[in-house]
């Protein structure tokens, strides 16, 4: 048992939809998260893997109190929180922030990149305004964007960009966690490397906590250390990067990773060779 | 032999703010029974090029080639009406979305029975038949029942069969896929992909591919274009490619990959091609 408190833990998590019925079907409810157990140190970096339909950010957006649990306990710093019953403190609020897989959905397009790094502090702190904008200019900086784009709208970046901005806006508030859900999907292989490296540099600086929803394997195995695999709602292997990796236990993950292209030098060639084979054979 | 020959490719859009060149002096080549990818990144001008060869792209856009030939047959000089004779026949396209490319209103069915039989020439019984035998071909499981399904009660994995089905139902010689497995998840992707390429050593017809996404390259090419903000960096085999990449563009693009990381950073395609970009 380590002597620091985890940043979130979630024990035997649950999330129903229920859905109405018609004339025809009966009203029925929908499990789309089946009780589900995790924990996140400081600093550290856990995956939630899994298709669209596992539940996977189902779940993200329990752990970013956006969404309430349907049954079991969320942990915030060790205090358990339920958004279902309660109304979230502005401490809590400022701890957990969320970015999302689209950098041009989640800005407001009426909205200038200073204000959109304002308004958190403005509606959740008491800071003075000239020290709202002081601290929104030095975020910016850290993400890496030059100061004059303070006064720009964001039809006006490109997809990296944006996902730097959404990146500066939920770090305004100091949180210990971010919730980031498929933040690279959407971006150029050059630009996601860049986005990747951010994190990483801010994970070190902030001591954040990540908790990192993904599709994609490799970026998993690159920034990972705890991985969670989801397949419908459940979680079907779960374990450290390596562990994981090394010996997937679980057969929809060894699936999983089996459909996952490689780039590695001697499959290629081996491909090649089959199929140079079957072609000779059909000449 | 080259089945497509493009030589010195320009498309240029007509913008508010004056000209704007997306392809720059492309050249492609496909043989008879090869699959081509050619990868890039957003605004590297791949699938517009692609749009050009088909005669898909609006007004806006105008297309000078020196040279761009099917089989022999002088795309440029043709007819549109000549030209749909090959478009949609002999060369055949799927796209990215495949729920979008198919329309809401309209059973796959009835779509894929619509494509028999304006550009196969197949009566409506004949149509329903041959529409069976290919949804049994590109793996569609109940077919019989799908034929009569909307796009929306259909996966998006089942519904990039369909529009497989629609895009080989012509036995075309050359089918252009533009992103083809992107919007779906890995498991179907290899399925997808599986296929793709189970139906071009079948039938023999050569493939395009386009794709931003290197592990699909290595898993399915036999030769790769890298195309960079409208310009061709590189073309070779896929395996030289892979093994020893020539251009600092391609260098790039594949040290960024985060499998292939070999220490706590990513390098990222700028800190390569700061210098120069030249093809």
């Amino acid at each position: 048992m380590s002597a620091e408190t985890p940043v979130v833990q979630g024990r035997n998590l649950i999330r129903d939809y229920h859905v109405p019925g018609s004339l025809t079907r009966a009203a029925r409810t929908v499990r789309a998260v089946k009780g589900i157990s995790f924990s996140v140190d400081r600093g550290k970096t856990l995956a939630i893997v899994g298709e669209s339909g596992s539940g996977k950010s189902t779940l993200a957006r329990i752990i970013a109190l956006i969404d309430p649990a349907s049954g079991g306990e969320l942990m915030i710093d060790g205090k358990p929180v339920d958004i279902g019953k309660a109304r979230l403190t502005r401490e809590m609020r400022s701890k957990v922030q969320m970015v999302f897989q689209n950098p041009y959905g989640s800005l407001n397009p009426r909205q200038k990149i200073g204000d959109v790094l304002m308004e958190p502090l403005a509606l959740n702190t008491d800071t003075p305004a000239a020290e709202r904008r002081r601290r929104a200019e030095e975020m910016l900086a850290k993400v890496g964007l030059p100061p004059e784009v303070f006064n720009r709208y964001p039809h006006m970046f490109s997809g990296g960009q944006r996902q730097r901005i959404a990146i500066a806006r939920a770090l305004m508030l100091n949180p210990t966690l971010l919730v980031l859900d498929e933040p690279v999907s959407a971006l150029d292989l050059s630009v996601q490397a860049q986005v990747l490296n951010l994190l990483a540099d801010l994970q070190a600086e902030f001591n954040l906590a990540y908790v990192f929803i993904s599709h994609d394997l490799s970026v998993v195995r690159y920034i990972a250390d705890e991985v969670l695999v989801m397949h419908q709602g459940e979680a079907v292997e779960q374990g450290s990067r390596e562990a994981v990796f090394a010996a997937p236990r679980h057969p929809y993950t060894r699936e999983l990773f089996a459909a996952t292209p490689v780039t590695d030098v001697a499959s290629i060639r081996a491909r090649v060779a089959r199929r140079q084979a079957r072609r000779a054979a059909t000449a | 032999m080259a089945l497509l020959t493009i030589r010195n490719l320009t498309v240029r859009f007509a913008t508010s703010t004056g000209s704007f060149t997306a392809v720059d002096g492309i050249d492609v080549t496909v043989d008879k029974g090869e699959v081509l990818a050619i990868v890039g990144e957003s605004g590297s001008g791949k699938s517009v090029s692609m749009l050009a060869a088909m005669g898909l792209l609006p007004d806006t856009a105008s297309v000078t080639a020196d040279e761009m030939t099917f089989d022999g047959h002088d795309l440029l000089a043709m007819t549109p009406r000549q030209r749909r004779r090959i478009i949609g026949r002999q060369i055949t396209m799927i796209f990215q979305e495949p729920v979008a490319s198919l329309n809401p209103s309209f059973t796959t069915g009835y779509q894929i029975e619509e494509v028999l039989r304006f550009n196969a020439g197949l009566s409506k019984r004949q149509a329903r038949a041959r529409a069976l035998e290919l949804y049994r071909q590109v793996g569609i499981p109940e077919p019989e029942e799908k034929l009569r399904s909307y796009p929306h009660q259909m996966s998006g994995g089942q519904c990039q069969r369909v529009m497989i089905a629609m895009a080989i139902a012509t036995n075309p010689r050359l089918l252009i896929a533009d992103e083809p497995t992107t919007a779906l998840d890995v498991t179907i992707q290899k399925q997808i992909l599986d296929l793709l390429m189970d139906l071009q050593e079948k039938t023999g017809m050569a493939l395009i591919l386009i794709t931003h996404d290197m592990g699909v390259v290595a898993q399915t090419a036999d030769r790769v274009q890298v195309q960079y903000k409208g310009r061709k960096m590189e073309e070779a085999d896929v395996l030289t490619l892979f093994e020893a990449p020539s251009h600092p563009y391609t260098r790039a693009l594949l040290s960024a990959l985060p499998e292939n990381a070999t220490g706590d950073r990513l390098p990222t395609v700028g800190s390569f091609l700061e210098p120069e970009v030249q093809p």
